[in-house]
């Protein structure tokens, strides 16, 4: 039997799943970001950009989810053979990352509020998303979408710096940190 | 006598028809051509959550030819540059003319052609007519309104609504309606 919650040694299923629908969705996302800028059809831009604002509103869903379920489960500790850089950086690198998490999809939505277009949004074309309570401008415009790339480029290091980490904790230290990510924890654990 | 019954017909049929009615039959007829100075055509589009988004063509052309003693067979043809477009934002402007909706650069002209013109009162009609915009037509209808006539010169007001997924112009749907409210007042002039 699997475990939803963390053990203090390994990850619960709920922690797990969420953590990949997330990395998978902000990849894509990214990927999405990038791309609307470059289309030179401006429909196929267009409706992009709506799927875009609609992914980044689950994503903003599944982050609150994600923090809540965190703050109520504490993660499980480092194995011992982490050495005291890491134990003081790790947590540091995965707060950035839950910042970032945060501020991303707040930078996207406040973008959409100020902006002088004034296109509507519709996550998954279910509901009108109502704007942030921001003066829209021209300057407010420019400035949201300069700080939405920034934190997209920033996104985009930290991802990479994650994604390192793990891999070197599986190749190189052998010590079971990426696998724990990938198998949950067991009841009679 | 066949004209002797056609003019018994025409003063009957004057006779039946309200005074205005008359008047604008036995003034109006002839051809104008519409005048883009003091003319306009504007357009609505509703926004999900509320408002709505406003445009308007600057540049356009068309003749109104009104028939003497049969409204019925009186024609309007209209053509619109949507090039001209404008809604006050250059950005959404410059959207409006790519190919992901009127295609400017490959279809310069939306055209009208009324096929019908139908009374429904005093002072108004029914306008059928075929709407060609990006190589595909539609049947449209308008309603039209007289709104002046006086010394070679008559003004219609015209209201409708166009589906735009008809013409390969159905993006940003449900986001914007599919539904395009027309306003237009035409002003043509004789000869």
């Amino acid at each position: 039997m699997q475990s939803i919650t963390n053990t203090p040694t390994r990850y619960g299923w709920a922690t797990i799943l969420l953590h990949w629908l997330i990395g998978i969705l902000f990849i894509g996302q990214f990927a999405l970001g990038f791309l609307t800028v470059r289309l030179t059809s401006q429909r196929a831009a267009f409706e992009l950009i709506q799927l875009h604002k609609s992914l980044g509103f689950l994503l903003l869903g599944l982050i609150i989810l994600r923090v809540a379920w965190r703050l109520g489960n504490a993660a499980p500790r480092l194995p011992p053979s982490v050495g005291a850089l890491e134990r003081c950086t790790a947590p540091l690198a995965h707060l950035a990352l839950y910042a970032f998490q945060v501020a991303l999809p707040l930078s996207g939505w406040a973008l959409v509020s100020v902006s002088t277009l004034e296109i509507p949004t519709m996550p998954f074309d279910l509901f009108v998303m109502p704007n942030l309570p921001l003066a829209e401008s021209d300057a407010g415009e420019s400035f949201w979408a300069s700080a939405h790339w920034y934190l997209a480029y920033a996104g985009i290091a930290l991802v990479t710096l994650h994604v390192a980490a793990a891999l070197r904790h599986h190749f190189m230290l052998r010590d079971g940190v990426l696998m724990r990510m990938i198998t949950p924890s067991s009841a009679g654990e | 006598m066949h004209a002797r019954i056609l003019g018994l017909a025409a003063a009957a049929a004057c006779l039946a028809m309200p005074v205005y009615a008359a008047v604008v039959l036995a003034d109006a007829a002839g051809s104008y051509t519409i005048s883009p100075a003091s003319s306009s055509i504007r357009f609505t589009i509703g926004k999900a959550g509320g408002g709505g988004f406003n445009g308007a063509f600057s540049h356009f052309k068309g003749t109104i030819r009104i028939d003497n003693g049969d409204v019925g067979r009186s024609k309007v043809d209209l053509t619109i540059y949507p090039e001209s477009v404008g809604t006050g934002q250059g950005r959404i402007d410059a959207f409006l003319r790519s190919d992901a909706v009127f295609d400017a650069a490959n279809s310069p002209e939306i055209q009208f052609r009324s096929t019908s013109v139908t009374r429904t009162g005093d002072s108004t009609a029914l306008v059928t007519g075929q709407l060609t915009a990006r190589g595909r037509t539609s049947t449209e209808k308008f309603t039209a309104e007289l709104d002046g006539l006086k010394a070679g010169t008559i003004k219609f007001h015209v209201t409708g609504k166009v589906l735009r997924s008809r013409y390969g112009m159905d993006v940003g749907t449900p986001l914007y309606s599919n539904v395009v409210d027309f306003d237009m007042t035409l002003t043509g002039r004789k000869g």
